[in-house]
């Protein structure tokens, strides 16, 4: 007897003795396999409850307009300041920046891997962006510190390579597999009889792709790009390695800056703990969770509001 | 301000109500774990400053080697050593700052007398890239360059390029040195770029030309140029003998004076011949 048809006579003989009936062994497992799911909803639930406990008690301190459009971040100072304008603006032209470049370079090599490539090149190259996609975020940081910082005061005359430019080349290197692998199952998944539509019609394959393939595809290619980019915002070692770590607004794309992450986890290890300093700290994860948060709801909600091929 | 009195108020009668509950407690405590302590004593836990954990790991191996003691040795940061002393939880804290005020009043609530001993010198040395022409500064032109009022080498004699002035981030002991001792109290300009370690300050400086940053005298290579400061050499011998102006005091604090074999091992930390080579040998600079 196979263990299979064992544990079927077993459960035949449990029912059969009347101890468990079918609806019990269907609600029980029904139950598991609820707080199974819901353990992750939970576990969200409760980050950001634990974070609001901990970043809200700051705004009794400094109301959150000031919190935000504040200058001045100078936490460890008689009196404090805390001010993350400069933060935002941190985030905010790194991770544009690096979509700039991200999100072209992501597209065109899903395009090129889902549509052109030949199936050889394609069973070698997805494998290898994959790979990438997976690398740890501090060998790409210390690459931009190491490497790409010195070869750009050397070629471009700048006077620091820790700055705006380099870490968005970071990011977009970090958000360029995530882009490209999402897109690509996008525009593989685009049904062939559409292709073969557009090429009996007399369209090339370029026309195929730019006036049919590409547009049937665009929700699951969004959905690649605000996945993509949530995952630089959210980035900490790359920015707090190679942004250079200057609390300002930048001017040009060659200033440093101090993204949220960065200041975060710069801070955190010396902040005395339930201290101000900390509450502020924990403030401005709970403004980075909602970035990301809407981030993804935006994400999700495309994805669902226009559902390929119905 | 009346509901800010209140709450003030509220606070302290707060304090005072969970500083019985610890005493209870702690007599509760000292009741059952009493006689196991006893037993364990031929331990030390060390906790504290990261600043301090090299020297201290290197004497702790050292005493062990000879005496056979067994330690456990952690690196928490200053706060949370002096923290653990108070609440009676180390037997020795390790710290690169010297104890607050509201420190000392949790301690004296806790009914324990804190100690504290120097074991050695910090200093902290400007520095700058080998090629930079720029090899000695005024302390009011060091000040200028981190408040932001001299931003530009040619000011100093140097070429014409603009200066990349790199700090500590504002929440380490370091720069809170720095702040006090160059900045006299004025804030850290906003275009100086702020990073996380003293390794990364080094890596910074030694790969820009422009760069002008800071770390503790461990860290000088031969890749960084020490600045002369008001005609001062950051050499040991300058910090020993307290000319050169930017340095601190490491410490340790004991739970009362110590006694036994926690004495036995602080007098071998400030033995010249023993504790004091693994100051100098871990690129901190000996008292004695």
């Amino acid at each position: 007897m196979s263990a299979v048809e064992h544990r079927v006579a077993t459960a035949k003989t449990i029912r059969a003795r009347g101890l468990i009936t079918n609806r019990t062994i269907d609600l029980i497992v029904h139950i598991i396999f609820l707080l199974i799911g819901a353990s992750g909803i939970i576990l969200l639930a409760l980050i950001a409850l634990f974070l609001m406990m901990e970043g809200l008690p700051i705004f009794e301190k400094i109301s959150f307009w000031d919190f935000i459009t504040g200058t001045e971040w100078y936490p460890t100072y008689v009196p404090p300041d805390y001010g993350i304008l400069p933060m935002i603006a941190g985030t905010a032209s790194v991770v544009a920046l690096s979509a700039l470049f991200a999100i072209p370079l992501g597209i065109g090599t899903a395009l090129y891997l889902a549509e052109i490539a030949p199936s050889q090149v394609r069973s070698v190259v997805k494998p290898v962006i994959e790979l990438i996609e997976g690398l740890p975020t501090v060998v790409i940081g210390f690459f931009g510190m190491v490497v790409v910082a010195p070869w750009m005061q050397n070629t471009l005359g700048i006077s620091t390579g820790l700055n705006v430019l380099n870490a968005a080349i970071m990011l977009a290197f970090m958000s360029v597999p995530t882009i490209a692998s999402i897109a690509e199952d996008a525009i593989y998944s685009v049904p062939k009889s559409m292709r073969e539509g557009a090429l009996a019609l007399g369209a090339t394959r370029w026309e195929t792709i730019y006036s049919v393939v590409f547009p049937a595809s665009l929700t699951g290619i969004s959905t690649a790009v605000v996945l993509g980019l949530a995952r630089a915002i959210g980035e900490t070692m790359v920015v707090l390695m190679v942004a250079g770590g200057a609390a300002i607004i930048p001017e040009s794309i060659f200033d440093p800056v101090r993204p949220m992450p960065a200041n975060i986890a710069a801070e955190m290890g010396n902040a005395p703990f339930r201290g101000e300093h900390y509450h502020a700290l924990f403030a401005i994860g709970l403004i980075l969770f909602f970035i990301t948060f809407m981030f993804n709801a935006v994400a999700t909600y495309f994805a669902n509001k226009y559902r390929q091929f119905e | 301000m009346a509901i800010n009195q209140i709450f003030t108020v509220d606070r302290e009668q707060k304090m005072i109500k969970s500083a019985k509950l610890a005493v209870v407690a702690a007599v509760g405590m000292g009741l059952c774990v009493g006689s196991i302590t006893a037993e364990a004593r031929s331990q030390i836990s060390i906790n504290g400053s990261t600043t301090n954990l090299p020297i201290l790991q290197e004497a702790t191996e050292m005493y062990t080697e000879r005496y056979g003691t067994n330690f456990s040795v952690a690196g928490t940061g200053s706060g949370n050593g002096i923290r653990a002393v108070i609440d009676s939880m180390t037997d020795i804290g390790m710290s690169s700052r010297w104890i607050r005020d509201s420190e000392v009043q949790q301690a004296f609530d806790n009914g324990v007398y804190v100690v504290p001993f120097a074991i050695a010198l910090d200093g902290i040395i400007p520095v700058v890239h080998p090629d930079n022409p720029v090899k000695e500064l005024t302390s009011e032109q060091l000040r200028g360059i981190y408040n932001g009022s001299i931003t530009n080498w040619s000011e100093l004699g140097g070429r014409d390029r603009r200066i990349v002035s790199i700090s500590r981030d504002s929440s380490s002991g370091t720069y809170g040195v720095w702040v006090e001792r160059v900045l006299k109290g004025d804030r850290v300009s906003g275009r100086t770029q702020l990073l996380a370690s003293n390794g990364a300050i080094v890596s910074a400086v030694s790969e820009n030309r422009d760069a002008i940053g800071y770390v503790g005298v461990g860290y000088l290579t031969g890749r960084l140029q020490p600045i002369t400061l008001d005609g001062i050499v950051p050499t040991n011998d300058n910090i020993q003998t307290g000319d050169w102006p930017i340095a601190r005091t490491l410490w340790v604090f004991t739970n009362n004076w110590p006694t036994g074999e926690t004495l036995r091992f602080i007098n071998f930390l400030l033995h010249p011949e023993r504790g004091q080579k693994a100051v100098e040998r871990t690129g901190y600079v000996p008292l004695y």
